[in-house]
């Protein structure tokens, strides 16, 4: 919200500098996010008057001005502005003037005729568009008629004013107006609030019998005060409140509803103005809208009506949706004569229902959904009415109509000192706390050790005991309440399982060359027809969002993979070629009637090569280096991992793919992204890709190890070369050996494969390194033989094998 | 004597070729000469026959000086020639030691893993435990038991997705607060905190429709609004160093009261103001309070037995002011450049 200091000023007196009010008016609550000088750089700029204008005797479209400044001799004035007329009281920036941007007007000749200045637009004194009235967008300010010529603009405009840019939390409703503001202010700085008291001068003509209001609906509307205004004439709003209401934010539009505004900002009361001869029979119905009742609001939208939305209605028909806006039919026109002040109280829930629902928030819906004061509707109006009479706008009949059916409890709440410093950790005198109360005209009467607060009838975020315990902490200051570490019993600050075991995961991947990433849990439905999932796939039952930002983030994840494979995408675009990439998060499963299933996936994905150096050579990024970082993993956190081919998941190249498993247990999958996938997302590179379920990989985890004596005698080493049919996978071979080895054998190492012109057609050939250990004698030559023999004969049994050659290794 | 006078020319002879021995070869050549079994000294000592036979025990001891001169000396030449050939192959052996070191091309963690373990890592220090709760949440725990009812306005302060009516994307992490104190039914003390993903229907350069937060909880009898600010004191001089300087402003949370809003003093310009803090000289870094009394209740406390005190800090944000990082969005863009920095 924006506050004008000399608005406040009339409020309350300011004796600080502006930057030391924000700081306190933020250490309060009322959070100062700027600080405004509208006319910081304007000087020496007068209001004049066109006494006379004369064509340029060179320029078709200049002309010359002769342009007064009260005293002395009329200054020449050149300009080419289209809307200048003779008797105009405009802004006259004279020789050595500043404008906006630091403009600094000198003497000029233009076209050979001499200027003394310069007639300023909106724009030149640092006017936002918004407030620019349409015929004066394109040429210079016009001042109203009666402004007397010679004056310094920057009063009469507004431009020596400070505004605050603030930041109202919702709770507080009744700071959302000048006087609001100057209260807290008050109460800051321990001031005087001066609390208004309009003066109204009323007509003879009394409201009773002109017109009647009926509530039919009061738990949604707790009170409704009317004044009748008459001889009403619509024109502008003088300079001093238009230049009010600028400052607000507000734009000026004509009296009388500058004057509503005006107070709504003022008070916090919003106000509507009904044209009243345009009310049937001169009445004012509240009540709910029937079932296809419409309106056209003021900005001239038809807005369908519903059931639940309270409007202020006729005797035929609604004519303002109640607290949010008021409806064309019965605007303020010139043609008006009678207005109807409306000063009302809507239900806040009520307001922002209906508010929400249309579509449509206004100044008032946002004050009447936060809680306005139904205390002050009378005080509203009267101002409003003093505000008529006090500029011309039309004159006020005698008396009000006050519909009040729905009083407002007071409030009152005890207060228990101790209580006070118990919750801050202060040590608060009762004396202390009852003054800070009360300069927040809080009302508070001593009932024995504690206090009795009544509490104002503006603050409704005031309820209950701690609400004022908040409000002595802010008042007295946060910042001086001394910082302490809680005592009581010590408590032990431990990481789960899971944290650790996935802690420990991402250190191990980090080390194997994989960057973790971070990306979106909502994906595009898309994705599942890119990545190739038939119809019937689980992957595809999805969480869906109801009001997605787009299209592209507008289900819940149900696999990792497919963002993981848009980030090598992305980086490959920008001509990062090589990457290695993980994530750990979650999935989502829904589940009927239920939150969904979110269980934690592990990820990762792949392309290119690692750069080697000139010592050693690149490592390519493969199906072989991610199965590699999975072995790495399983020996570090005791999960085994087997692997067996997988040739139909569609996403997946069918022959460089695994199923992932331990035990028993599935995983999950590895192995390389189908070409049509690749082609799909435009990725030349291959991929290779794994995702596993790291939740069963945490259950699975045995962090437990024991420990084995080192061997006390050496080991034999034996290097084996076979021919095997292609066929045979090298696990299946591996397999062999380690159930002909016999307990001897200790452990078998794939040491080279080979395929090519030297091998036979149809095989390839493999290298073993096999070490063989008895834990109670040096084995001998023969003891080794024998094994190696026995796993010769099993190889060429069971495997087709041929034994190349047996080394000593 | 003429014996005894070959036997000093023998050994005068060797130790000078020994001095221009160059190599081991060189050096055992000269050794077999002199003293090989066709060597020098025994085709000397051939003529010992001659030598009368009272003269020949000093003639013998005159043989072995000899042989043992020679010896020492071809030990001592041997020892400087191996010391040479060290010296010439250290110098043979030098490398380019400016050459880069072999690549072991680690990966890098995420720079947002990075701060929220820091940040685990100093709540654990100060006894809280770290919990999780689901990241699509029922209104209830996000909105409802945080003291938030429907059509509250300060639903208007966090734009929700959702999924049903009643089931959405947490806004915070708070929900887990609620979480914590059903699973603990009413046992103290509680010190918990929760970090994870939260989501908000916001996009553009300051907010992400996903990011991260730590929450923290504690319960207790005896918990004030001064151990809030100690103990998140302690936490800004942990993470930001210990001549930050913390300022706690009112502001309004509907689960907490007192609420309070918590800023750091510029870590940029320790406070002078500078264009990071708008020049205000402060950052503003987390939210917290005490937890409202009607949370409490909803959650099975007795508000006028125990108190507590919450919190809940944008890890996207901590990370930004650590790192200098500018733009929100590159958290999740994960360009590998951006994430190599790290």
């Amino acid at each position: 919200m924006r506050v004008s200091l000399k608005w406040l000023r009339e409020f309350v007196d300011i004796e600080v500098s502006p930057e030391e009010l924000a700081e306190q008016l933020t250490l309060a609550g009322l959070a100062v996010e700027a600080i405004h000088c509208p006319g910081k750089e304007i000087q020496q700029v007068f209001t004049g008057r066109i006494v006379k204008i004369e064509p340029h005797p060179n320029a078709d479209k200049l002309v010359v001005c002769r342009v007064s400044l009260g005293a002395g001799e009329p200054l020449q004035i050149v300009t080419g502005a289209p809307n200048v007329a003779e008797g105009q009281v405009v802004a006259l920036a004279v020789e050595g003037a500043r404008l906006n941007g630091g403009l600094i007007i000198k003497k000029a000749k233009f076209r050979g005729v001499e200027s003394s200045g310069m007639l300023c637009s909106w724009q030149e004194l640092g006017f936002d568009a918004k407030y620019i009235p349409a015929d004066q967008v394109h040429g210079i300010m016009v001042l109203p008629p009666d402004t007397p010529a010679g004056m310094d603009v920057k009063p009469l405009l507004g431009l020596d004013d400070v505004i605050l840019e603030l930041e109202v939390t919702p709770n507080r409703g009744d700071c959302l107006s000048m006087a609001g503001i100057a209260r807290e202010v008050a109460a800051i700085f321990n001031r005087p609030f001066r609390f208004p008291r309009p003066q109204v001068a009323e007509l003879a003509k009394n409201i009773a019998g002109l017109t009647q209001v009926d509530i039919l609906n009061p738990e949604l509307c707790g009170r409704y005060v009317a004044r009748l205004f008459t001889n009403v004439r619509l024109r502008p709003s003088p300079l001093w409140m238009q230049e009010r209401l600028r400052a607000a934010g507000v734009r000026p539009i004509s009296n009388i509803v500058d004057i509503t505004n005006y107070v709504m900002m003022e008070l916090g009361q919003p106000l509507h103005a009904f044209d009243f001869d345009t009310l049937r029979e001169g009445r004012i119905i509240v009540r709910t809208a029937k079932e296809g009742e419409a309106l056209v609001s003021l900005d001239g939208v038809t807005r369908q009506l519903t059931r639940e939305m309270l409007v202020i209605a006729d005797t035929a028909a609604p004519v303002a949706i109640a607290g949010v806006m008021g409806g064309l039919e019965t605007e303020v026109t010139e043609k008006t004569v009678n207005v109807l002040l409306e000063s009302a109280h809507f239900n806040p829930l009520s307001i922002r229902r209906t508010s929400k629902a249309l579509g449509l928030r206004s100044e008032a819906s946002a004050r009447f959904e936060k809680g306005v004061d139904r205390e002050g509707c009378l005080l509203a109006a009267a101002r409003a009415a003093q505000l008529l009479g006090q500029i011309q706008a039309g004159d006020v009949l005698t008396g009000v109509v006050d519909n009040y059916p729905s009083r407002r409890e007071p409030v009152k709440i005890l207060l228990r000192p101790a209580r006070v410093n118990y919750v801050l950790g202060t040590e608060l005198a009762t004396e202390e706390i009852s003054a800070t109360l009360t300069r927040l005209h809080f009302e508070v009467n001593n009932a024995g050790e504690e206090l009795l607060i009544n509490v104002p009838s503006y603050r409704n975020d005031v309820h209950q005991e701690i609400d004022l315990i908040e409000e002595v902490a802010r008042l007295h200051g946060y910042n001086k309440i001394p910082g302490t570490l809680p005592c009581g019993v010590n408590t032990l600050g431990i990481r789960a399982r899971e944290g650790m075991i996935a802690d420990r995961v991402k250190e191990i991947l980090v080390g194997c060359g994989l960057t973790e990433v971070v990306t979106f849990s909502f994906v595009n439905p898309g994705v599942f027809d890119q990545f190739n999932l038939p119809a019937q796939s689980k992957l595809r039952e999805v969480v869906k969002l109801q009001n997605p930002l787009s299209e592209e983030h507008s289900v819940m994840r149900t696999w990792l993979l497919p963002g993981l494979v848009e980030v090598l995408r992305r980086n490959f675009n920008r001509r990062v070629m090589t990457g290695a990439v993980f994530e750990i998060g979650r999935v989502f499963y829904p589940r009927a009637n239920e939150l969904p299933e979110e269980p934690l996936k592990l990820a990762a994905a792949g392309m290119g090569e690692i750069a080697g150096g000139w010592n050693v050579p690149g490592l390519p990024v493969d199906y072989y280096f991610l199965k590699g970082v999975l072995e790495t993993l399983q020996a570090q956190i005791g999960v085994n991992f087997s692997f067996t081919p997988e040739r139909e998941h569609p996403a997946f190249h069918p022959g460089r793919t695994a199923r992932v498993a331990s035990g028993e247990e599935d995983l999950g999958i590895l192995g390389e992204i189908h070409p049509d996938v690749l082609e799909k997302l435009e990725l030349p590179l291959r991929v290779v890709a794994f995702e596993l379920d790291f939740g069963k990989i945490i259950a699975l985890a045995q962090e437990r190890k024991e420990y084995e004596p080192l061997p006390r005698f050496p080991a034999v080493q034996r290097d084996l070369a076979l021919l095997v049919p292609r066929n045979v996978p090298a696990q299946v071979v591996g397999e062999i050996i380690k159930q002909a080895g016999g307990p001897l054998l200790r452990s078998v190492t794939l040491f080279d494969v080979y395929e090519g012109e030297q091998v036979k057609k149809g095989f390839r050939s493999l290298a073993f390194s096999l070490k063989f250990l008895a834990g109670d004698r040096t084995l001998t030559v023969e003891e080794v033989a024998s094994c190696i023999e026995n796993i010769a004969a099993e190889l060429v049994q069971k495997a087709g094998a041929e034994i190349r050659g047996e080394k000593i290794g | 004597m003429i014996l005894e006078q070959s036997l000093r020319r023998m050994a005068e002879e060797a130790r000078m070729a020994l001095e221009r021995a160059k190599s081991l070869e060189e050096i055992n050549e000269i050794r077999i000469r002199y003293l090989g079994k066709k060597g020098e000294l025994t085709r000397i000592l051939r003529g010992m026959g001659a030598v009368p036979p009272d003269q020949r025990p000093r003639v013998g001891q005159a043989a072995n000086e000899v042989r043992e001169a020679i010896e020492a000396a071809i030990a001592a030449r041997t020892a400087a020639v191996k010391e040479k050939i060290k010296q010439v192959r250290l110098i043979e052996e030098a490398i380019d030691i400016t050459l880069p070191g072999t690549k072991f091309g680690l990966g890098h963690l995420h720079p947002l893993t990075q701060v929220r373990r820091q940040i685990e890592n100093i709540f654990l220090g100060l006894g809280f435990e770290i919990v999780e709760g689901p990241e699509v949440e029922l209104d209830y725990y996000n909105f409802e038991a945080l003291n938030i009812p429907k059509d509250h306005p300060a639903r208007d302060m966090q734009d929700t997705f959702f999924v049903s009516e009643e089931i959405l994307l947490r806004t915070h992490t708070s929900p887990v607060q609620v979480r914590t104190m059903e699973r603990m039914a009413g046992r103290i003390p509680v010190k918990v905190i929760a970090p994870g993903k939260v989501y908000r229907r916001d996009d553009d350069a300051t907010h992400s429709p996903m990011f991260h937060q730590v929450e923290g909880l504690a319960i207790d009898t005896r918990i004030t609004f001064g151990d809030l600010k100690g103990v998140l004191q302690t936490f800004a001089a942990e993470m930001f160093g210990p001549s930050t300087r913390t300022r706690f402003r009112p502001s309004f949370f509907p689960f907490t009261e007192p609420s309070a809003e918590v800023d750091i003093s510029c870590v940029m310009c320790g406070g002078r103001g500078c264009r990071v803090c708008s020049y205000s000289g402060w950052l503003e870094i987390l939210g917290c309070g005490s937890v409202h009394p009607r949370v409490l209740e909803m959650s099975g406390y007795n508000s006028e037995e125990v108190t507590g005190f919450a919190f809940g800090m944008g890890i996207e944000r901590i990370t930004m002011l650590k790192y200098g990082i500018d733009d929100l969005r590159l958290f999740f863009d994960n360009d590998l450049r951006f994430l190599e920095q790290f």
